[in-house]
């Protein structure tokens, strides 16, 4: 839209959505340097991956115990079993990367059709969620979780998705749901209903792309978090079942003060590697977060 | 305030009777029973058998659960059977041990956050500013066990500033001051660990507030009294901010709790975090309902704590 004045020209086209994420990062030149290098550090884990191995890399090899990094091929040497601690960290590192966004997805598709459906509608059915939803807040959800991993008798991949999952999605809900209440009373949603447009159309054709830039944000620490979370259940021996390295189960061998105090190149990659993907999704999340806030951009 | 107190309490009870009922039957699903542990090559299988009727493990469901509350109201949680303990003997045992380094950590929580939330908030946009909001975003995005694992290889190994495991070194003479200074010692790098971690909310929220106070009414009316900036940090805008500080007690203690079974796990600390994981590999499940109850019951006081001080700081939301 462009306003004419005598004199001066004045350009009300404020920029939207994805434009100002891009002004944003070119302002910020730390965050768009996190980003490239988290997508790119991905992309090249989930590459090398397929080139490997699985069960070449996971047999147990016991004359090659202990070697140290840089002997006999062995670029960041081997653990307790001969196994190539290499290969263990890219697998594990993609194994980690590909659960914690099937998590993601699958916990903010459920958290975000409630938030919107609990926002939208009000009343009873935003009465009863609430009060569910703040009955899972208090939940002690780590030592829940926990048990429910040792009760399930066929435990695998699939199931420790929905397991934490079923924990995931409560806080996006929450979120969701207060700015769908607020956006609910817009004048674009009347309009909506007055036309007759039915109500789903009205929640995720309507009100949906309005919350697209904070979904984006939430998305993006959720995916971080949900490293940290399946990374440390792994840690403490609850996550992937041992079939499946995952990063945290290569940190775990730190349990063993040996390995701890002196093979230091058993855990101390997965450990870094972990710190790498967190500080960077964090990162890039929180600059994205000042993009869909206006009071906190930085140009 | 003693109404909006009051309510917060009752609404209590439907919580914990729900997640009694959620933890009974999770328990009741875990492969085994409380008798497994007794069973020898010598046991009798017909005793075995009498010893689970006598327990009532054939009962309905409902009338086991009544059963077991009735007992845990009077204390009771059972047997432990790999330790051979009273379920809250053992408890009580490792919830003093956690108690104090729960003690110790919120301690250094407060000790470190407020000066540095006070020094970003007052220095904005300053190098000093910068370095704080870097340290508090690492500290938000670093891993609990990632930390623990790195503290305690550079601290406990390679430097060995500190003991790597245990409470008290053995030989120790219990009562004399050595033994409590031992004891401390092997506190501070655990509680140091949860510390740094905790101290982003509580930075990022002082340095908000403070900002947010140089250009309230008050702040400008001191200053045309003329009264010094230092002053008036120290004795108007700490006092306003600090008090909602106060409130993150609560959930200090129920974020504690989480971060107790990752850092009791690295450090080889026998708090009730420990207890839990090893009560869940050796399926011990008296331990591990009454230790999951404990913990809801804890979570759910942390955040009362927080909702009282808020209500006495903050008249505002009080219900009448």
């Amino acid at each position: 839209m462009e306003q004419k004045n005598d004199v001066v020209k004045v350009e009300s086209n404020p920029p939207t959505g994805i434009q100002v994420v891009i002004r944003e990062f070119r302002k910020d030149k730390l965050a768009l340097f996190s980003f490239i290098g988290i997508t790119l550090l991905i992309v090249v884990i989930l590459i090398m991956s397929a080139f490997m191995n699985q069960d070449e890399i996971l047999r147990i090899k016991l004359l090659e115990r202990f070697t140290e990094p840089g002997v006999n091929g062995y670029i960041l040497g081997a653990d307790e079993a001969g196994r190539d601690m290499y290969g263990q960290l890219i697998i594990g590192a993609k194994n980690s990367i590909l659960i914690a966004i099937a998590i993601t997805l699958i916990a903010n598709a459920l958290g975000i059709a409630l938030g919107i459906i609990m926002g939208y509608y009000g009343g009873f059915i935003d009465n009863l969620f609430m009060r569910i939803i703040d009955f899972l807040m208090t939940l002690p959800t780590l030592m829940i979780i926990i048990v429910l991993v040792t009760i399930i008798p066929k435990y695998g991949v699939l199931e420790l998705i929905l397991i934490l999952s079923a924990f995931q999605w409560i806080s996006t809900a929450r979120l969701v749901r207060s700015k769908a209440l607020s956006e609910g009373r817009r004048d674009y949603v009347n309009a909506s209903k007055t036309m007759g447009t039915s109500d789903f159309a009205i929640m995720f054709k309507g009100i949906l792309p309005n919350l697209s830039s904070l979904l984006i944000v939430e998305l993006t620490l959720n995916f971080a978090g949900n490293v940290g979370i399946e990374t440390g259940l792994s840690f403490l021996g609850f996550g992937l079942p041992p079939s499946t390295p995952s990063l945290g189960t290569l940190v775990s061998y730190a349990t063993n003060p040996i390995v701890l105090s002196t093979k230091w190149w058993i855990w101390l990659p997965a450990s870094l590697l972990i710190l790498i993907l967190m500080l960077g999704i964090n990162y890039v999340g929180q600059a994205l977060r000042r993009a869909a806030d206006a009071k906190q951009r930085l140009g | 305030m003693w109404k909006t107190i009051v309510r917060r309490v009752i609404l209590m009870i439907p919580q914990m009777f729900v997640l009694s009922l959620i933890i009974f039957v999770l328990a009741k699903q875990m492969p085994g029973d409380p008798f497994t542990g007794l069973i020898t090559p010598e046991t009798d299988p017909a005793r075995i058998e009498e010893l689970r009727i006598q327990a009532g493990y054939y009962d309905p469901w409902y009338i086991q659960y009544y059963h077991w509350v009735i007992n845990a109201f009077q204390g009771d949680f059972g047997q432990s059977y790999t330790y051979k303990l009273a379920v809250s003997t053992l408890i009580g045992e490792r919830a003093l041990n956690t108690f104090w380094l729960a003690l110790l950590s919120t301690i250094l929580v407060y000790l470190i956050a407020i000066p540095l939330g006070m020094i970003a908030g007052r220095k904005q946009d300053t190098l000093y500013d910068k370095s704080i909001t870097l340290y508090s975003f690492i500290s938000y995005a670093i891993p609990t066990f990632v930390l623990g694992l790195i503290f305690l290889y550079i601290f406990g190994y390679r430097l060995m500033w500190f003991p790597t495991s245990g409470t008290v070194d053995v030989g120790v003479e219990p009562g004399t001051l050595e033994y409590y200074w031992n004891r401390l010692y092997h506190l501070i790098l655990p509680a140091m660990t949860y510390a740094i971690l905790a101290t982003t909310t509580i930075i990022q929220y002082l340095r908000s507030e403070i900002i947010d106070a140089k250009t309230q009414d008050y702040v400008k009316t001191a200053r045309s009294k003329g009264v010094p900036m230092k002053i008036i940090y120290r004795r108007h805008i700490f006092r306003n901010s600090l008090l909602p500080i106060a409130a993150f007690l609560g959930f200090t203690i129920t974020g504690l709790l989480g971060g107790s079974i990752f850092i009791e796990t690295i450090f080889g600390f026998p708090g009730m975090g420990q207890l839990f994981i090893h009560s869940v590999t050796s399926r011990d499940y008296s331990v591990i309902t009454a230790l999951v109850m404990l913990y809801g019951f804890l979570a759910l006081l942390g955040s009362l704590l927080s909702d009282i001080i808020m209500s006495i700081v903050d008249p505002r939301i009080r219900i009448d």
